[in-house]
């Protein structure tokens, strides 16, 4: 069985981060992503079931894992080796029950919330994280009867989407895809949450303004959940969204996904500046202009030095700079977040979402409900597979890695691997 | 020897290169055989003694109206204003005419014992003069009097404590100009009447005029119907300014106008070819020609700007009329035409013009993209009267480097025009309902138009609407040696030679057009049988 393995090997790992400085993702050859035949894990104990790949994506915590670039902080909640894939739509092998309690029959398309939270490892009592149902912020990521792994596709139990011989899941991560759903919107499916997750926990006023920094997979899929949620009432809904996108392709996908207008990123300022009727000051040499007023919420995708730093200089006093897109170890001038009492907010994963439906700006009940059941919402309303721009069988691996590095520049904007049919598209 | 007419040359093969300006440059072009080149008349002569002939014109008032010491009075509010810094083009040699009018004015003013006098730039929604601006036009001597004491002031389209309303026209027009000039005892105008759209009632309704007031007849259904907007008896921009202008002299504000004109002598002996015919160029008219052009490619436009903005016009002035405004403005039209007529006989299927680097409002600044579609479709297109020189569904060859750079301190709504309306239509009449009524009263726009040099929030969809009766008349724009990104982005066709756009053009017009070229400036108008 083909599986893509990454191994602990500091060699490869430093030869990555070299070779990648020269472009994301050139480095899948080199470093420590290799091509093995393995066969599937073992079911590690009662509740586990077999998951088949048949699409699964490639992420940017994926490529910056590949290129050497991620954070030192998951060291101690990754166990190696591993195989990635974390964005999987498969086919169960045996039968078996969801996470909301449905029915799963054996061959029966599934998504997999991958996070490993203390209910997929066994441990009972849960964290109060798990308990309220917000496995994104599980403190138990390293213990229980599974090894230390944030997600499927970090842990070296569990197996992961990149590989033929398939993965090993808990019902508790288990959702069935609904006829309706294209595989390609399937494999859109987690992105989504992560970004319904951000959408939901991030204070948008009515009528306000909205930013989003970034056009990638994940820019994109904040507009597109941001625009469904505020349409259905389950959010407030903005006066306007913004969108700095660098590519046409971008900006075309994020004005019909919902954006009000999508423009270059180092335009994005000036035009949040436009619609919250801000004045602008500074913008000397090296600094930032910043904003009197500036955007509610501004929704940062990118995650760089650059990208915080302009977030800051286009939010508004005391408003909400969301982290979206994975940073690293950034070097940032926070005197603006100090001065002007900046929420600076990371957004991570999902769990359970307050999202009722609002009238009259109130919330409907208390309408708790997973993220996943809101991200299908979103995914079969926006269809949110056209995102998917290729697929690549594992065995091209190397092609497929150097596609989603520069996906933005070669007009694509998420690739997936092709897991069961071994085709190209 | 007379002053020769203007000119239509039918291009042969003894015809020498045509001279296209293109940007901060120039280059020669070789049209097709039986293409027609317009000529401006040459310089008319001036007058011998500018001071003599405005004292003249000052106590010998046209139309109903007393000479100007006649309405001078101790103890009296005199307010002169001027227009400002877009005219004329190039700025002219010192003296400028301004300043010669206001001195004469001023000695009258001091003779009559009149001690409140004000001066005002007429702006509209033009950026603020800068010092050395406001020196060259009215003279060191008027700047060092009047400025140091708060008396040279520049009009002020967004402050509510120096407007006043005045009411509304017959056809419900709201007017509201300057207090200042409004509440005086006497507002004496001074113009420079370069082209035939300029003056009259325009120069207090629209020069002395807050947004509220110009949204009536700046916006693309009158700039549909000016046809063209030179033409004041054809066009609707001055049929709504004259109504205004009529409104405020029934409201009791007393005009005294006084409006000259210049002849088209644009050009310093050092540019002299480019005055002159191209067959007639002397062997040192090649000669400069060549380095000129070669120095200007070579340098950065930076640099390129730098010289041709420092150019000083030789503009002589050609009469001076005073008095009351319809009379004084139907003198100075018949002036500005006996100058800039040319008679033209047909139109053409393709016109082709080369867009020089400065237009009125860009004066000391960067011609951005959507300035050289308003100098292109706003100003060459609409110098005719009778009918437009290309026909309806034709052709507009424009020659420009038409590079995406802005000016941000003069031009700042501009640059959010260009990247945030122009990506979204370019469709007059939609960019006036969706965009412009959030750009003329965005407050950073206002704050950088009342406290820095900027053009007004609303100015760039100003210049948009200047192009809608072309933009309407013609089947296509295509731009030579432009950016084609820029290009694209004004909804034009990119060209790279003049070859190529002919080619792009047959599209249109099919394969054997007639074309026109207006080898403008030297300015001049057409007069299209």
């Amino acid at each position: 069985m083909t599986t893509l393995l990454f191994e602990r090997s500091l060699p490869r790992f430093a030869a990555a981060r070299v070779v990648s400085s020269f472009g994301s993702g050139r480095a899948a050859g080199i470093g420590p992503l290799r091509l093995v035949e393995q066969d599937a894990p073992e079911v590690p104990a009662e509740g586990w079931v077999r998951v088949d790949p048949v699409l699964s994506g490639i992420c940017g915590s994926d490529l910056a894992t590949l290129d050497g670039r991620s954070s030192r902080y998951f060291e101690d909640i990754v166990s190696f080796p591993f195989v990635p894939g974390h964005e999987v739509v498969g086919i169960v092998a045996a039968d078996t029950v969801a996470a909301d309690g449905a029915a799963l029959e054996a061959g029966s398309r599934v998504v997999l919330q991958p996070v490993l939270g203390c209910v997929a490892r066994g441990i009972d009592p849960p964290c109060p994280a798990c308990r309220a149902g917000q496995v994104g912020n599980c403190g138990s990521l390293a213990f229980g009867h599974l090894r230390p792994g944030l997600q499927t596709g970090f842990c070296a139990d569990t197996g992961g989407g990149w590989s033929t011989a398939g993965l090993v899941a808990h019902t508790s991560q288990l959702y069935g895809v609904p006829d309706a759903l294209s595989d390609a919107d399937a494999v859109t499916i987690e992105p989504v949450a992560c970004a319904v997750h951000a959408v939901l926990s991030a204070p948008i006023t009515p009528g306000g303004v909205v930013a989003v920094l970034g056009a990638g997979t994940v820019g994109l899929l904040v507009t597109a959940a941001l625009s469904h949620l505020a349409v259905s009432g389950r959010c407030p809904a903005p006066a306007t969204l913004l969108v700095g996108a660098r590519y046409a392709h971008q900006q075309r996908l994020a004005r019909e996904l919902g954006a009000t207008d999508a423009l270059p990123p180092d335009q994005l300022p000036r035009t949040v500046r436009r619609h919250s009727r801000s004045l602008s000051f500074g913008g000397a040499a090296g600094v930032t202009a910043t904003l009197s007023g500036g955007a509610d919420v501004v929704f940062d995708c990118v995650g760089s030095p650059e990208s915080i730093a302009q977030s800051l200089a286009m939010v508004r006093p005391r408003g909400t700079v969301a982290l979206v897109g994975m940073p690293g170890k950034v070097t940032v001038d926070l005197a603006p977040l100090w001065h002007r009492e900046v929420r600076l907010a990371g957004a991570y994963a999902y769990g359970t979402e307050r999202a009722g439906v609002r009238q009259n700006g109130h919330q409907d009940g208390n309408g708790d409900m997973p993220t996943f059941a809101l991200a299908f919402e979103v995914a079969e309303s926006l269809q949110t597979g056209r995102l998917v721009s290729a697929t690549y069988p594992l065995t091209r691996f190397e092609d497929a890695v150097a596609h989603a590095g520069a996906a933005g520049r070669r007009g694509a904007v998420k690739i997936a691997f092709d897991v069961k049919k071994r085709q190209t598209r | 020897m007379s002053r020769r007419p203007g000119f239509v040359l039918e291009v042969d093969k003894s015809t020498p290169p045509t001279l296209f300006w293109h940007g901060e440059g120039f280059t020669l072009e070789t049209l097709p055989e039986g293409s027609r080149v317009i000529y401006a008349p040459e310089p008319m002569k001036p007058i011998e003694d500018p001071y003599r002939a405005i004292r003249h014109a000052l106590l010998h008032p046209l139309g109903d109206s007393d000479p100007l010491p006649a309405l001078l009075r101790p103890g009296m509010k005199l307010t002169i204003c001027f227009d400002d810094v877009s005219l004329p083009l190039p700025p002219m040699e010192a003296p400028d005419a301004r300043q010669m009018v206001i001195e004469t004015v001023l000695d009258m003013a001091a003779e009559a014992g009149v001690d409140d006098v004000v001066l005002v730039a007429a702006l509209a929604l033009h950026r603020r003069m800068t010092e050395d601006e406001l020196r060259h036009a009215l003279g060191d001597r008027i700047y060092d009097a009047f400025a140091p004491h708060g008396l040279l002031t520049q009009h002020d389209a967004e402050d509510p404590d120096n407007l006043i309303h005045l009411g509304e026209t017959d056809q419900g027009e709201e007017v509201e100009i300057n207090k200042r000039a409004a509440t005086s005892d006497l507002l004496v105008y001074v113009n420079i009447n370069l082209v035939a759209m300029d003056g009259g009632h325009k120069s207090v309704a629209t020069g002395l005029a807050s947004y509220r007031s110009l949204r009536y007849h700046h916006n693309p259904q009158t700039m549909r119907h000016s046809t063209s907007f030179m033409d004041q008896h054809r066009s609707e921009l001055h049929s709504s300014n004259w109504r205004m202008g009529r409104h405020i002299a029934q409201s009791g504000v007393k005009v005294f106008q006084v409006e000259t004109t210049l002849n088209n002598r644009a050009f310093p002996s050092n540019f002299a070819f480019l005055q002159k015919r191209e067959w007639e160029w002397s062997v040192r008219d090649r000669a400069t020609y060549l380095g000129t052009s070669a120095a200007l490619n070579a340098a950065p436009p930076r640099v390129s700007r730098q010289i041709l903005h420092g150019m000083r016009a030789p503009h002589k002035l050609t009469s001076v009329q005073a008095g009351e405004v319809e009379a004084v403005h139907n003198c100075t039209t018949e002036n500005v035409w006996a100058q800039q007529g040319v008679d033209v006989e047909g139109q053409t299927d393709i016109l082709t013009m080369g867009l020089p680097y400065i237009c009125p409002y860009n004066v000391n600044s960067i011609m951005n993209p959507i300035l050289v579609a308003c100098l292109g479709l706003g100003y060459f297109f609409n110098m005719y009267r009778g009918k437009p020189l290309v026909r309806e569904g034709g052709v507009v060859i424009m020659r420009h480097p038409t590079r995406p750079e802005f000016h941000p301190g003069h031009h700042p709504s501009y640059i959010d025009f260009y990247e945030q309306v122009l990506t979204q239509t370019v469709d007059p009449l939609r960019i006036q309902k969706e965009f412009e009524e959030s750009f003329a009263t965005d407050p950073w726009y206002v704050h950088l138009y009342r406290t820095g040099h900027a053009y007004h929030g609303v100015h760039p969809f100003y210049m948009w609407y200047w192009c809608a009766h072309a933009l309407a008349h013609l089947g296509r724009v295509i731009v030579v040696g432009g950016d084609p990104r820029a290009v694209r982005r004004l909804g034009f066709s990119p060209a790279s030679s003049l070859d190529d756009a002919l080619e792009i053009a047959s599209d249109v017009v099919g394969p054997s057009p007639t074309v026109t070229h207006v080898h403008n400036p030297p300015i001049f108008m057409s007069d299209v049988h």
